[in-house]
């Protein structure tokens, strides 16, 4: 049985804000009957674009009720530019927290309210063309929704992703793919080293030589190892560095990602802003 | 205190207070080993026969073919790895894609281990088809592991006619009887299979016991081993207490079947019939031709089975879900999905399962509870049969 807070409980048997609003200004769907769950959130807003009413419908377990009904109760009364800034974690607090498996039902809220905003200002509904590549497509979950979970809620694992978006938890073969995600992600959100050079001289060609290799040792390979991936340092020509990935690299449809926006970004923090990565034919 | 309406029972049964009586005394000043050379030990070996011929007497079998184990699981464990290692050249296997996990996730185990696995699919009422079965032995087939009836729809396979098939060929067959032992009558007299488990608390008999049936002669290789307790089929002192238990919980199984295939089936019926009369879009998960008399499996359309339950817990009835909420993975019960159930019916799908305890007001209050809350949660979905979205 869920441990669930005696909030979740109450929100469940008594949810707040239950239907549908017959001249909404806005509605927002997420979900469908196959995925397990779905919401659709219904907005009133007024001409000072604050959010004057909001109800929902939800197919789901207790959780997904009582998030979504949380959801309403968080908006109504904000401005839109307000409820934006809702994340899925302030759902889920409002509630005194959700079971770790059930964190995908606050970020369903999430979803929903930014859909309903796109509604709102006459944009298309969201696509996965608009919201980046499919990456699960047993619950059709998007890289940009995935990076999004990561950013927000400081996601360290495949299992962690699984429990905030869903994305993993059909057939599984999506999982190396999420591990690559969480791979460039982690490396976009390292915080950057102490300084390796003085910024200001230019290198030597054997001090460039020296820092790469140390910066691709000491920072770039541990954490591509962590996902069964690694790199080898193939040469150095000027400022171009060839390298070659291998392990789970090598075949993941990622590796262009990884890279450009992994292992050139840390060399050109953290050795010199001119060096471009290639990888060895 | 609200009155608990227990309809769980292929979850796990109540413990027999006849079960119990007899139990207590080997917790407390019977607790000789009945391996001892002293009489205050045999006296309790003595019982251990007992539930033992007690055991045989309800499967149609001889004592010294029964081997006490720790769970179904274990006993479903013994029986598969035995069959394995007696026969090292042979490495296929076959099961279904709709056994217990104890034989489900085993057998993926061994698959990933150099043994090849067939698992049988199933209709959409969720009976196999005899002639894949047929076409799935082959000349290295060690094993045939197939349920006697399924825990989530109550199916029955039938395994007269599947022994027929593989002892033709000469090949082993398991059966996992957890849950249809002392709910349909059989005898292993008539029924040819070489290994069958079965589990103490399905059938009114303490958590942590279980029994595997092997046929005499049949080549066995011990699972646990050790010391020389069951004739050295399984080590490990006898959990004494539990096995005379197990006995007498098989002994009242014996007196009460008949009544588990009239009184507890005609209740079954009722409470299907009723549900599905009285609540729109809702439909029964498997063969009712072919179904153990205490199971039902009803999906209900546009809801999801852990939002149920919960409403059902607020009223004291205790039930089960195939949806995947409940299960805390992302995907329906593994059953009906095999069955095709669509995912729009199988995320509500909800198991009543009863017992001899079942009482006509506990089913009363099913009946008058039920439609009341699906029309709650179905007033909060977004989905219903005007303008269905997303199926």
């Amino acid at each position: 049985m869920w441990e669930y807070t005696d909030k979740v409980r109450e929100f469940f048997l008594n949810p707040r804000n239950v239907g549908e609003i017959q001249d909404a200004d806005a509605v927002g769907e997420v979900g469908s009957l196959a995925c397990g769950d779905a919401l659709k959130l219904y907005l009133k807003v007024d001409a000072q674009d604050r959010i004057v009413d909001a109800t929902f419908q939800t197919f789901g377990c207790a959780s997904a009720i009582a998030s979504s009904s949380a959801l309403t109760e968080l908006i109504k009364g904000k401005t839109v530019d307000e409820a934006l800034k809702i994340t899925n974690k302030d759902i889920a607090n409002y509630l005194g927290g959700l079971p770790k498996e059930k964190m995908h039902c606050s970020v369903m809220g999430q979803q929903a309210l930014e859909a309903a905003v796109r509604n709102l200002r006459g944009q298309a509904a969201p696509t996965p063309e608009l919201e980046g590549e499919l990456v699960c497509h047993c619950f059709g979950v998007t890289d940009a929704l995935i990076r999004k979970a990561i950013l927000e809620n400081n996601l360290r694992t495949v299992e962690e992703i699984t429990n905030f978006t869903k994305a993993g938890g059909g057939c599984g073969d999506c999982v190396p793919h999420l591990e690559s995600i969480l791979a460039s992600v982690a490396g976009e959100a390292l915080k950057p080293l102490a300084p390796v050079r003085p910024a200001t001289k230019k290198l030597t060609n054997l001090q460039r030589m020296q820092l790469v290799t140390k910066v691709i040792d000491e920072e770039i390979r541990p954490s591509l190892q962590k996902d069964r991936g690694d790199i080898e340092l193939v040469d150095i020509e000027g400022t171009i560095v060839i390298v070659a990935l291998r392990g789970a690299c090598s075949s993941c449809p990622s590796s262009q990602l990884t890279l450009k926006e992994f292992v050139e970004t840390r060399l050109r923090e953290l050795v010199e802003p001119e060096i471009t990565v290639r990888e060895a034919q | 205190m609200m009155r608990t309406v227990y309809l769980d029972n292929n979850a796990t049964t109540k413990v027999a207070p006849e079960v119990l009586e007899e139990m207590f005394p080997y917790f407390g000043e019977l607790y000789g080993n009945p391996s001892s050379m002293h009489s205050f030990g045999g006296q309790v070996g003595r019982r251990i026969s007992e539930a033992r011929e007690r055991a045989a007497q309800l499967l149609g079998c001889e004592p010294t073919e029964i081997v006490f184990t720790a769970s179904g699981t274990e006993a479903d464990n013994t029986a598969i790895r035995s069959a394995l290692e007696s026969q090292p050249d042979k490495r296929h296997i076959v099961t279904t894609r709709v056994e217990h996990p104890a034989v489900l996730n085993l057998t993926q185990h061994l698959a990933g281990k150099g043994y090849e696995a067939t698992f049988l699919g199933v209709d959409e009422q969720g009976r196999l088809d005899l002639d894949e079965l047929r076409a799935s032995l082959r000349r290295d087939t060690a094993l045939v592991s197939i349920m006697y009836a399924n825990n989530e729809t109550g199916v029955v396979f039938p395994l007269e006619e599947i022994a027929q098939i593989v002892k033709e060929r000469g090949i082993l067959l398991h059966t996992d009887a957890v849950q249809a032992v002392g709910k349909i009558p059989f005898s292993l007299e008539d029924l040819p299979v070489d290994f069958l488990a079965l589990s103490g608390h399905k059938l009114h008999a303490p958590k942590g016991i279980g029994a595997l049936y092997v046929r005499r002669r049949t080549p066995f290789r011990p699972f646990v081993i050790g010391g020389h307790q069951e004739r050295g089929r399984r080590a490990g002192t006898e959990n004494t207490a539990a096995i005379i238990g197990l006995g007498k919980a098989m002994e009242l199984a014996a007196a009460s079947i008949h009544e588990e295939n009239t009184r507890v089936a005609a209740l079954r019926d009722r409470l299907e019939s009723s549900l599905l009369a009285a609540i729109p879009e809702s439909i029964r998960n498997g063969d009712a031709a072919c179904r153990l008399p205490n199971t039902t499996s009803i999906a209900f359309k546009y809801v999801e089975g852990e939002a149920i339950l919960l409403l059902l817990d607020q009223l004291g009835i205790c039930a089960s879900s195939g949806s995947a909420c409940t299960s805390g993975s992302l995907e329906p019960s593994h059953v009906l999905r095999a069955m095709g159930v669509p995912f729009t019916y199988a995320h509500g799908s909800i198991r009543f399962s009863l017992s001899r305890y079942t009482t006509d007001e506990d089913i009363d209050l099913v009946e008058r509870e039920m439609p009341g809350v699906i029309a709650k949660l179905r007033a909060i979905s977004p989905f219903s049969s005007e303008g269905e979205k997303g199926a």
